[in-house]
């Protein structure tokens, strides 16, 4: 479903992403691991359109998403439609201070419910939807006593998984994580995985970005592995992560310990 | 003692005329440049060159000149200009040109604050927005603008303080506001001359005023207080 064909990045003169292209199938669960500054979170973001490539193409669907050649304008026209494939969950969760978690979850899809034609006509019913449906969201998190706090009662792992909620509220076609546990605490990291883990058997579509070996292992279908801007391994999770080709991939998960 | 206890119901009377003119010029400032300072703030900070070189060079001019001669300039310049009596010779023309000096001054001082504040909201927290698919609009008004606001309550409460005694500039054009009105028993108004004590008096009014911001500014700060940024 989705497709990346030879995207490359440059910030200024430094080349952060080098050739790098790979397909994604619906239900598929890929993995992005690499040390810090191997380009991971650099694609991640040029994926969820964070990032303007310097060349490239990506694709949903079939259906072009971006290509650095064309004028950016091109693709601005409908950008924020384009947003709505995917979420993001983020490294330091990135929740507005101002609403509480039911609030955080459901404040994009109210501003998009407002764009519907029958909105004005509904508006009560479709708010109480958008309500229950947050709720839920929170209730399958294991947030149902967090519902009314505000993101500074909350516990990192609490906030996450807020975050993750609010991601999944817009029904994206693909969940990207980006480092969703290193803001975390080692006893908090449990309870976010767990929600990733379970988001994977119900079938999600997900790329997550991360540096837990054993969690990618198990919960992943195909792992990426990159370095300096490049992939230079790729392969099913279980595969790649006990029988290395490389000297680098070897070399990485010595010194990361899975 | 029987002169002061005469004198003291007329230099009240005279004081609180003036201390009303005080406290309009005061709201009127503060309505206009509170809005007018985000929107130089926003020009400030766009990436469209002609607007923030131009919203730069006015902050620049008007932060950089005294707000007397500011004063001056905007009620004498059109006349001695232009031979063009803009704001008109009476009281009324004196304040508006006044309210126009004051907005504009504390439009530009309060812009930098507005600046600060959006500038120290985390980048993080447009691209949640983004990827939430928010348009910028939205982004700014339903994520950023309160959290701009929690930052800038104590500075801009600061400025709000500053401008009580600010207004008293107006008397430059002979708007009689409060100080004019005390420093006029000087002169012999109301047949008292030579006192210097009202004047002290009109610093308990404005002592009072302040003090009354003071805890109302401080109550909003508080009301904020149900978030942490």
């Amino acid at each position: 479903m989705l497709r990346v064909e030879n995207v490359e990045k440059y910030f200024g003169r430094t080349k952060v992403l080098e050739d790098i292209s790979f397909e994604l199938k619906q239900g598929e669960v890929l993995a992005i691991i690499g040390s810090s500054g191997s380009g991971k979170t650099t694609l991640l973001r040029c994926i969820n359109l964070l990032e303007q490539p310097t060349k490239g193409k990506i694709y949903i669907y079939d259906e072009l998403l971006l290509d650095a050649e064309l004028p950016k304008a091109k693709f601005d026209k409908d950008i924020r439609k384009k947003h709505l494939h995917f979420g993001l969950v983020f490294q330091n969760f990135n929740l507005f201070p101002q609403y509480t978690a039911k609030k955080n979850v459901m404040l994009a899809v109210e501003l998009l419910a407002k764009e519907r034609p029958d909105y004005k006509a509904n508006k009560d019913k479709i708010l109480k939807e958008i309500e229950e449906e947050a709720e839920q969201l929170l209730i399958k998190m294991n947030l149902q006593d967090r519902i009314d706090h505000y993101p500074h009662q909350l516990s990192g792992g609490q906030q996450q998984r807020v975050a993750i909620a609010r991601a999944l509220a817009l029904h994206p076609d693909i969940l990207c994580f980006d480092e969703p546990t290193s803001a975390l605490d080692p006893e908090l990291t449990g309870e976010v995985l767990k929600v990733i883990r379970d988001l994977a058997d119900e079938n999600m579509t997900m790329i997550i970005v991360t540096h837990e070996m054993s969690f990618a292992r198990d919960v992943a279908d195909r792992i990426i592995f990159m370095d300096e801007g490049r992939i230079i391994e790729e392969g099913p999770a279980k595969k790649l992560i006990n029988n290395p080709q490389t000297d680098r991939l070897k070399d990485f998960l010595t010194r990361v310990e899975v | 003692m029987e002169t002061f206890l005469e004198q003291l119901p007329i230099v009240v009377g005279s004081l609180n005329v003036g201390f009303l003119q005080t406290l309009k010029l005061f709201v009127v400032t503060l309505l206009g440049s509170l809005p007018l300072g985000l929107i130089i703030a926003l020009g400030s900070m766009t990436k469209f060159k002609p607007i923030q070189i131009l919203t730069k060079s006015v902050v620049w001019v008007i932060r950089g000149t005294p707000l007397m001669i500011q004063l001056l300039i905007i009620y004498y310049m059109p006349g001695l200009a232009f031979n063009n009596h803009f704001w008109g010779s009476g009281e009324d023309g004196r304040f508006l040109a006044a309210a126009v000096a004051f907005i504009f001054n504390y439009a530009c001082y309060l812009s930098e604050i507005y600046r600060g504040g959006l500038q120290g909201i985390p980048v993080g927290q447009d691209e949640a927005g983004v990827v939430l698919g928010m348009t910028k609009s939205q982004i700014f008004f339903k994520v950023k603008l309160l959290q701009m606001i929690k930052r800038i309550v104590p500075p801009v409460s600061n400025e709000i303080i500053t401008l009580v005694k600010d207004t008293a500039l107006a008397r430059m054009i002979a708007l009689q506001e409060i100080i004019w009105a005390g420093e006029a028993f000087l002169k012999g108004s109301h047949g008292i001359a030579g006192a210097i004590w009202p004047l002290f008096f009109a610093a308990l009014y404005y002592l009072v005023f302040t003090g009354v911001l003071t805890v109302l500014l401080g109550k909003l700060e508080k009301k904020l207080d149900f978030f942490k940024i």
